[in-house]
């Protein structure tokens, strides 16, 4: 391990964790923006030119309130919980491609053989922290909201699962026993064949793909807890759910893992679905190794997950949500039946089709 | 089609849930899974989101009430600054809340009998219909457009001849 590899590193490291860190916080203004025009309003505008400093102004409150704990409350678990629930998403950046490769350094942090899962096994620890921010606020409200919300984690979890299982499905070479799930080769699959929204190149397999994408669009949003879908919270039945008890900085890891738990799944939905850095057209443009490629495939990789983080706001502010025995409903009965008869159509149709 | 044409009715029952039946089961299956009525929703938030927004900006920006807005009181003068008023009591008679009080006078001019010693409006009790306005004889009493009404204590809001008798 040589020193230049070590730069290397923590270069990628700044770029992963300025994507990540710049645009949580700017989804708290970008949502609010997003917002106040499907609502006819302006949004914030007085913090800084057009209201860009609002997160500043936000962050800035909240650490200089005071942070009250529940004398009833477990102590070590209280502020235990809010870490566990930031940092899960933060660490699914870690086998994410945020780019192409410049030189023969791939935009990666690590290039793991089996991305795929250990992704699928970081993002199911987020669960952890909303059941323990619940139950050790010893808060009747704060538990009732962190049980709804680890059913519905654990539900839609099952959908998410084999909605990537089935991805894996299109991209990996059936052929190969030793072949990679590593989430640099689904992209470069798809940089070869097409997006996997588009069955990755494979005829049969674009319904599948059509339809595993709108599966892992549902699950995202109940995963992040967002509109339809936000039983964790619903401040007309239960207070503030989960986070009844939180204040200050204990609140706002809550609220800021929330958006960077979006930012990640956007990411993920867009390597998994869009083709990740690639663009149709300038593959080969991106793939020449030179920092200026490298840069570009970062924007465009950036300029997905920001359409992707629309798309989620644009969703929050037109439904309505759920009610809980909805919720169930369609995640056990209808989600989770189709994904299976998807998975099964792919390996099926990888059998018998594939050419 | 009428209403009570049972006739009529029945055909057009018929022919809805023909067309349901029609239906392909992939159509009902889209339906059942809030397909269509989603993208319904979400073009409309879309084309929402570039209409010119509502909004005024507060302190910049006031609103102005249309013409005959019916806001706060205020008693007329006339050319030479005397109040309009000759202490009729039309309007505390017209007034349904009964917010106006008023108490006459002898009139130190010679052109009229009376005029208010006293001429008071409760605008907590007011509930600005403008009878009063209607029933002046003298064209005296006007409700303005002013609407920003802001007061620490209720005695505030009783308003004597002071400050009910001012320019426009």
């Amino acid at each position: 391990v040589t020193l230049e590899s070590w730069l290397w590193f923590g270069g990628k490291l700044v770029v992963v964790l300025g994507i990540v860190w710049t645009l949580g916080p700017l989804l708290t203004l970008y949502e609010r923006k997003v917002s106040a025009w499907i609502q006819g309003r302006v949004g914030p505008n007085r913090v800084g030119p057009k209201g860009f400093l609002q997160p500043v102004a936000d962050v800035i409150k909240l650490v200089f309130k005071e942070m009250v704990i529940p004398g009833e409350a477990d102590k070590i678990l209280f502020l235990v919980a809010p870490i566990i629930t930031a940092v899960p998403p933060m660490l699914a950046w870690a086998v994410i491609p945020f780019g192409s490769t410049i030189g023969t350094h791939g935009l990666q942090l690590a290039n793991l053989n089996i991305g795929v899962l250990f992704l699928m096994s970081v993002l199911s620890v987020a669960v952890y922290g909303v059941t323990l921010g619940g139950w050790s606020s010893n808060n009747k409200y704060s538990l009732l909201g962190s049980l709804r919300a680890s059913a519905q984690l654990i539900s839609y979890e099952l959908t998410l699962g084999l909605t990537i299982l089935s991805v894996v499905m299109i991209t990996t070479d059936k052929t190969n026993p030793e072949a990679s799930i590593g989430l640099q080769q689904i992209v470069m699959h798809q940089v070869e064949h097409g997006w996997n929204l588009f069955g990755g190149g494979q005829l049969w397999a674009v319904p599948s793909g059509i339809v595993a994408f709108f599966l892992m669009w549902t699950c995202a949003l109940a995963e992040n807890n967002r509109l339809p879908f936000d039983m964790a919270e619903c401040e007309a039945e239960l207070v503030g759910g989960y986070h009844t008890e939180y204040s200050s900085m204990g609140f706002s890891l809550f609220m800021i893992s929330e958006y960077i738990a979006m930012v990640t799944m956007s990411a993920l939905i867009v390597t998994l679905f869009l083709g990740g850095w690639s663009f149709p057209g300038l593959n080969g443009f991106l793939l020449t190794g030179t920092w200026l490629a490298g840069a570009a495939s970062v924007g465009i990789f950036v300029g997905k997950i920001v359409f992707c983080l629309f798309c989620y706001l644009w969703i929050r502010w037109t439904l309505p949500r759920f009610r809980y025995d909805q919720i169930m409903q369609l995640g056990w009965k209808g989600l989770l039946p189709l994904a299976m008869i998807n998975l099964a159509v792919l390996a099926v149709g990888g059998v018998f089709l594939e050419g | 089609m009428a209403q009570n044409d049972p006739a009529a009715m029945e055909a057009a029952r018929a022919q809805l849930s023909g067309g349901l039946k029609a239906r392909s089961a992939f159509t009902r299956f889209l339906t059942a899974m809030y397909v269509p009525s989603v993208l319904k929703g979400m073009a409309k938030t879309f084309d929402w989101m570039w209409r010119k927004p509502s909004t005024l900006q507060y302190p910049e920006e006031r609103h102005i009430p249309r013409k005959g807005y019916r806001g706060e009181h205020r008693l007329k003068m006339d050319e030479q600054g005397r109040p309009k008023c000759v202490a009729c009591y039309m309007c505390a008679t017209a007034c349904p809340a009964e917010c106006i009080t008023i108490v006459a006078q002898e009139a130190p001019w010679p052109d009229r009998d009376k005029v208010p010693a006293k001429f008071e409006i409760d605008l907590l009790k007011c509930i600005y219909c403008g009878m009063c306005e209607e029933a002046c004889p003298c064209d005296a009493i006007e409700l303005t457009q002013t609407f920003t009404q802001v007061s620490t204590t209720r005695a505030e809001k009783i308003h004597g001849i002071d400050r009910l008798l001012r320019p426009e």
